[in-house]
């Protein structure tokens, strides 16, 4: 099995790269439509702009083989934006259409607490998770945003909170996304990652 | 469950090696930077910084090539800098493997070159060093090392800087830098509660009292040091536990 990295110029592809070599798995980078559709696991990083991921997915043309390659089944993860755009709208950029894969919209965490909410924090499980799998309640993640999903229909089977509860882990049937990075998240975030390795195998 | 207080060695390099000196000045050698970022990251490291001290044009490609081979040892997020005077500047450093790029005397002259980075990779990989110093009543900016006056308040820098489009402020003390005597919580705690991003406060680290004391008085969301990590005054691991154990939040490694 190989994961396609779906490269839309996001700083963190080269770190995810070399968190999945470290786990020895076998991955490649792309922006072609051809080799998403054709992907045997998908994996969406992103970091920055919520902009800049929606504006490239549309330029190259990787909306639609993404959407078709979910919509058959497809194991795929998204990472932090790679999470954000599985919802309808971002405030972050509200005239750009989402995957729409999920209802509902990312927003703006308060602004009572500080921003971006940049550093290692814990989760609230929610029901049981096969992403989760093994990882202890106390664990740490490594964040780094300002915006987030604000769970309205239930979706997250972890939170986590900053100012307020967010989405911080989404697994429904093949699709999984964290807001956290689990590139950067130390031997925990490896776990995870390799818990999506063999679910997507 | 919230946020833990980070704790974030830092490599001071020549480009090549890590050096440290006391005050800005007088440099020695403390090692090679690849082995130092695996320890640290290994010892439970939340977060790693790495700056080139030199920053001279013909030694940047060596510098880039040590982020590169830091960061291919690292499952931790990654800040580099020094010398970073233009978006390209911080393309290269992000492209080599950095998560987050510092910016200090380029941004003091030229402060769109914060806006630029901001758009490019977000206000969360945009990190404004502050070198301040003390002044009668205030705190005086410092540029090119800590060495001149940029003759410009550290507090209205640092609001601008976020206003500008940086993402966390890393606040270094001249006056505290490399004595060992404790961080300079009046400053630090001016500072983060003046800005809305998170603070890094730098300079004068030795005893685990002071870390707690930059945490709870100082308002600090993260602390930075240098030498007392790289000669083992203080190990990382005990650290983290000394503050746990005063019921300051800290990841402690497994």
């Amino acid at each position: 099995m190989k994961v396609t990295l779906i490269d839309y110029g996001a700083g963190n592809v080269t770190s995810v790269e070399r968190a999945l070599q470290r786990l020895g798995a076998v991955s490649h980078r792309s922006n072609s439509p051809q080799c998403i559709a054709k992907a045997e696991a998908l994996l969406l990083p992103g970091v920055g702009h919520y902009a800049a991921l929606i504006r490239a997915l549309d330029e190259r043309a990787l909306r639609a083989p993404l959407l078709d390659a979910i919509q058959r089944g497809v194991p795929f993860l998204g990472v932090c934006l790679g999470l954000q755009a599985l919802y309808e709208t971002s405030e972050e950029a509200p005239e750009l259409s989402g995957l729409r894969l999920l209802p509902g919209s990312v927003r703006s965490l308060p602004s009572t607490v500080k921003l971006p909410h940049m550093g290692w924090n814990q989760l609230r499980f929610t029901r049981s998770s096969r992403l989760l799998e093994g990882i202890s309640a106390d664990a740490y993640f490594y964040f780094a945003h300002s915006f987030a999903a604000t769970n309205s229909n239930g979706e997250a089977v972890a939170l986590c909170n900053h100012g307020a509860d967010f989405a911080a882990v989404i697994e429904k049937q093949n699709i999984f996304a964290v807001q956290f990075h689990p590139e950067k998240s130390g031997d925990v975030g490896a776990h995870l990652l390799q818990n999506f390795l063999r679910l997507a195998a | 469950m919230s946020l833990a207080h980070r704790i974030i060695p830092c490599l001071d390099t020549d480009g090549a090696r890590v050096v440290k000196g006391v005050n800005f000045v007088g440099l020695r050698d403390a090692g090679d930077p690849v082995v130092l970022a695996a320890r640290y990251n290994a010892e439970g490291a939340d977060e790693l910084v790495v700056l080139d001290i030199a920053a001279s044009r013909d030694r940047r490609p060596t510098f880039l090539e040590t982020i590169r081979r830091v960061a291919s040892e690292l499952a931790i997020p990654l800040t580099a800098g020094g010398g970073i005077r233009s978006l390209d500047d911080g393309r290269s450093v992000v492209r080599a493997g950095a998560d987050k790029v510092t910016v200090n005397t380029a941004a003091v002259a030229r402060p769109e070159l914060i806006s630029e980075l901001s758009r490019e990779f977000g206000a969360q990989a945009v990190v404004l060093a502050i070198d301040a110093k003390r002044l009668d009543h205030h705190w005086d900016v410092m540029v090119r090392g800590g060495r001149d006056s940029a003759n410009c308040d550290a507090l209205l820098w640092a609001q601008k800087g976020v206003e500008l489009g940086a993402g966390e402020i890393l606040l270094t003390s001249v006056d505290r830098d490399g004595t060992q005597l404790g961080f300079d919580t009046p400053l630090t705690a001016a500072i983060s509660r003046a800005v809305t991003v998170p603070v890094i406060a730098s300079g004068g680290a030795k005893l685990p009292e002071h870390f707690a004391q930059i945490f709870s008085e100082g308002a600090a969301d993260a602390a930075l040091a240098a030498s007392i990590f790289h000669d083992n005054v203080q190990s990382i691991r005990e650290l983290k536990q000394y503050l746990s154990a005063r019921n300051i939040e800290v990841r402690l490694p497994c």
